[in-house]
């Protein structure tokens, strides 16, 4: 560790944070202390917008937009039948022929809606998301909740979810960043977002008031992926029995339905006539039917487990260290994760104060989104319009809260490698817009410093052109991996 | 296809770059006198190699110099002949028919003031117009614009707010609108070639990883019955249909504008990929399909620019040349001296326009360039002078600054 400090800062915000910003290299005298700082402000990773809405407010207002357009949908078709009973009269009165043509073309007219409320909502959503990362000092804290997020993901692509992804992110992911896990777990697991994502919303005990009506039941999702993904991690002695009766424990966690209460509609709820009766038994433990506080109770147990430690450990490590985690620091980490009852703010000064941590090669590779961060905070790049980035990340297997599954995106460098070559065509097409107006041997300098290979140098100079260096430089070892 | 009103001040992304950067006025005094010319300035980044562009082949010492690489009369690939003494690179039969017609001019052996060989700074003083070079914040081009008296304002059909980055040649007061083009210049080969190397010496995981991937595409492609032009060309380092379809798409849709009698009257548009280190291929490799991409884009203005081709000056220029020798990589490096092309209805072409230097050991510049014997300055103020009415006094003092001595090439407009 008794290296240059500036090589140490170079590579402490470019593994713990995103890229520096321009100036940022030669401003920071002890990397760690700057990361701690950041940790430390309570304003660090929250998005002061007035103007995003509530998890509520999202899905109101999508559920009106969704009527409106039924609505509207029901009086064309209205307008429709009428109009082919017109042209068909016409047809019939062969005097008049030439009437009936333009009277039909015109109901096939319309105007285009445009993007419906919820995909506004999300555009606005990930707008406030980009912003906050390209706008942050360092970028620790961001990268938490980006990490946070992926471990607790959901899709947009689920049905009732798009509007909510941005909401669920601030008030479960980001309020509790620097908290405790338990409550992440229980904001999280209680999220509309979540409840609808992984089905719970409508699983229905079977012995509850509503499941001996209407003959439906359970739906095992959410125990299951909170068990495997969110919390203990797979194979850790749980069985399909925990799954089922933890299951039957947030039967009733579910949303209040938009059509029955304007006022309330899309938030949480607990729902006692969904809710399983009577005591269950998971892993080895059992809790009485107090309503919604048994499955609060189930899940701070769940916090509490040394394997939900390790799991948590284990993947903080190999997201910002190494594919392959020292299982020293792993095991470092689960310890102070067990001894601060699950304080995150404690365990990630613990990661940024490990050796291990700083010690590890340059060897990962960058996801595609933080690929991108990086590259338009280290040239320097504003936005006006967010819809460029969300594509480049479709091109590049990485669309935003758009999951394949909930075990989110990986965090393995392999996982990526095979879109190198699409990362080249959007290096070039940053570079296109911007390589004429910036000096990219300036950005590599103020980016790297030190660690900028001679290979690296030798081939910026060397570029044909500035737009053809910034690339270039973009598409380095150096840029690629952390 | 819209146009946009340019803001250089913001750095702004939307993953699309600009590819014509046009005036947003008409110039007034050449109005008056019932002309109504045209201007495009295409830049082309990497330095090309002017020598075989335009080969001497009357030279003695010509066949010396290059050996088995000298373009010839002769052979597979015969250059065209365009007088006694020249020959311009088989590529180019547009051109070659263009300068037949009087409608082209080649100026041989000119250059910058800059002497020394950086692609950054010598790309600097192109298009900045100074003498020396350093982050300059406006072009020669624009400041040409700005010096102008403008008559009316032309009409972009349809305006947003952020308009991309415009090549330095066309930054400044002047303002100046931008159009992007709905396909984006494919990733050059040579950009992925340069990064393969850089891989190959740093990272072999990151190799392995863009060389399975190439080698993919290729065999895709070798398979496909059609060839999409999004595609890459099969032959490493060669360009291939995208590059010539995104050649002359960019600049036929520039030439559409420019005709519009509401349209710009004056434009810039920059090539990247001349810089050939390494298999130039003069004759029938990379740098002959690049020409010839560039001989097809000169061919879509032509076309597309309609009844206003008689109005036009399409002006091809690049940073510098490159040496006069072959390197030791069947390439080229950074050099000096190099022409500039000249095509369009409103020259007075057929002809070279050449001081020319030799190419005998003794001729050579620091003895491995051509020497420059013409000011490409004194070029571009002829054509701002004679074909748009500059001002030469604001063409001395604003556009080319300290170029007093160096005066406006007389006689390139019929």
């Amino acid at each position: 560790m008794a290296r240059d400090p500036r090589a140490q800062t170079a590579l402490a915000l470019h593994r713990f944070a995103f890229a520096p910003k321009p100036g940022a290299l030669a401003s920071i005298d002890d990397a760690r202390a700057a990361l701690i700082a950041e940790l430390e402000n309570p304003a660090a990773g929250q998005i002061k917008n007035d103007g995003l809405l509530s998890s509520g407010e999202a899905a109101r207002a999508a559920f009106d937009f969704r009527q409106e357009r039924k609505a509207a949908r029901l009086s064309a078709r209205a307008g429709d039948e009428t109009s082919k009973q017109q042209a068909k009269e016409a047809q019939t009165s062969a005097s008049q022929p030439e009437m009936a043509q333009p009277q039909a073309q015109q109901t096939t007219l319309r105007p285009n809606p445009g993007p419906g409320v919820p995909q506004q909502i999300y555009l606005e959503e990930a707008k406030a998301r980009l912003d906050s990362a390209l706008d942050a000092d360092i970028g620790f804290v961001e990268r938490l909740v980006w990490f946070w997020s992926n471990h607790f993901c959901v899709s947009a692509d689920k049905g009732g979810v798009r509007p909510l992804c941005g909401a669920y992110e601030r008030e479960a992911i980001r309020r509790h960043v620097r908290g405790k896990f338990a409550d992440m777990l229980i904001s999280v697991e209680s999220h509309p977002a979540m409840l609808l994502y992984l089905d719970n919303a409508r699983s229905i005990g079977p012995n509850s008031f509503a499941g001996r009506r209407r003959n439906k039941g359970l739906n095992e999702n959410l125990a299951r992926e909170i068990l495997e993904l969110h919390t203990l991690g797979v194979r850790t002695g749980y069985s399909q029995d925990d799954v089922t009766n933890f299951a039957k424990v947030i039967t009733g966690w579910s949303i209040v339905p938009p059509q029955q209460n304007p006022e309330r509609g899309g938030e949480f709820v607990f729902n006692p006539r969904l809710h399983e009766p009577g005591p269950q038994r998971v892993i080895g433990r059992d809790y009485e039917d107090r309503d919604y506080e048994q499955g609060r109770a189930v899940l701070l147990t769940l916090a509490k487990s040394p394997a939900t430690a390790k799991h948590i450990a284990g993947k903080l490590v190999r997201h910002f260290v190494a594919d392959d985690p020292p299982p020293a620091l792993v095991d470092r980490l689960a310890k102070r994760f067990v001894d601060t009852d699950g304080d995150l703010m404690e365990v990630a000064k613990m990661l940024v104060s490990a050796s291990e941590a700083w010690d590890a090669p340059r060897s990962k590779l960058r996801r595609p989104s933080e690929w991108l961060v990086g590259a338009l905070r280290a040239s320097g790049v504003k936005l006006s319009d967010v819809r460029p980035v969300l594509q480049a990340q479709n091109l590049l297997g990485e669309p935003l809260w758009r999951v394949p599954a909930p075990n989110g995106f990986s965090d393995d460098s392999a996982a990526w490698m095979d879109g190198l070559a699409e990362r080249l065509d959007i290096a070039n097409q940053i570079a296109r817009r911007v390589g004429d107006a910036i000096d990219p041997e300036v950005v590599a300098e103020g980016s790297f410093g030190p660690l900028l290979s001679p290979d690296t140098k030798q081939t910026l100079a060397r570029a044909e052109s500035r737009p053809q260096a910034l690339a270039l430089l973009l598409m380095t070892p150096e840029f690629q991996r952390r | 296809m819209t146009f946009s009103p340019h803001q250089s001040t913001r750095r702004e992304l939307l993953l699309a770059s600009g590819v014509l950067f046009a005036w947003a006025y008409l110039p007034r005094i050449a109005l008056a006198e019932g002309r109504d010319p045209r201007l495009l300035v295409v830049v082309l980044r990497g330095a090309l190699d002017g020598l075989a562009t335009v080969a001497p082949v009357g030279d003695p010492d010509w066949l010396r110099l290059r050996g088995d690489d000298a373009l010839t009369l002769e052979g597979a690939n015969p250059a065209l002949r365009l007088d006694g003494f020249f020959a311009l690179n088989p590529a180019m039969t547009n051109l070659h028919r263009l300068y037949q017609s009087g409608q082209a001019t080649i100026v041989h052996a000119a250059a910058t003031p800059y002497r020394e060989r950086s692609h950054f700074d010598g790309q600097d003083v192109l298009e900045s117009g100074l003498a020396r070079p350093g982050l300059a914040e406006s072009g020669w081009l624009n400041r040409a614009l700005g010096s102008m008296p403008a008559a009316g304002r032309v009409n972009p059909s349809q305006a947003f707010a952020v308009g991309p980055i415009a090549p330095l040649v066309a930054r400044g007061p002047a303002p100046v609108l931008s159009w992007t083009p709905p396909r984006l210049q494919p990733a050059s080969n040579d950009t992925m070639s340069r990064l393969l190397d850089l891989y190959r010496h740093t990272d072999s995981g990151l190799a392995h990883a863009l060389e399975e991937r190439r080698a993919l595409t290729a065999i895709e492609q070798a398979g496909a019955m059609d060839v999409s032009p999004t595609r890459r060309p099969a032959t490493p380092g060669v360009p291939g249909a995208a590059v010539r379809a995104y050649f002359s798409d960019a600049t036929s849709a520039a030439a559409k504008f420019m005709a519009q009698p509401d349209g710009p009257r004056v434009g810039a548009i920059a090539f990247d990929g001349w810089d050939t280190h390494a298999n130039e291929g003069a004759a029938n490799g990379r740098l002959a399909a690049l020409l010839g991409a560039l001989d097809g884009a000169i061919g879509a203005v032509e076309s597309s620019m309609g009844e206003a081709w008689r109005e036009s000056v399409v002006a091809v220029v690049t940073e510098f040349g490159r040496t006069a020798r072959i390197n030791g990589t069947e390439g080229t490096d950074h050099g000096t001296a190099t022409v500039a092309l000249l095509a369009g209805g409103a020259l007075k072409g057929g002809r070279v326009v050449a001081d020319w230097p030799g190419v005998s050991e003794t001729n050579l510049y620091e003895g491995r360039d051509l020497r420059p014997t013409i000011d490409l300055r004194a070029v571009m103020k002829g054509i701002l002078k004679d074909h748009l009415r500059a001002d030469e006094r604001a063409l001395a003092k604003d556009v080319f600054p300290g170029s007093q001595t160096v005066k406006p090439f007389a006689g390139l407009i019929a």
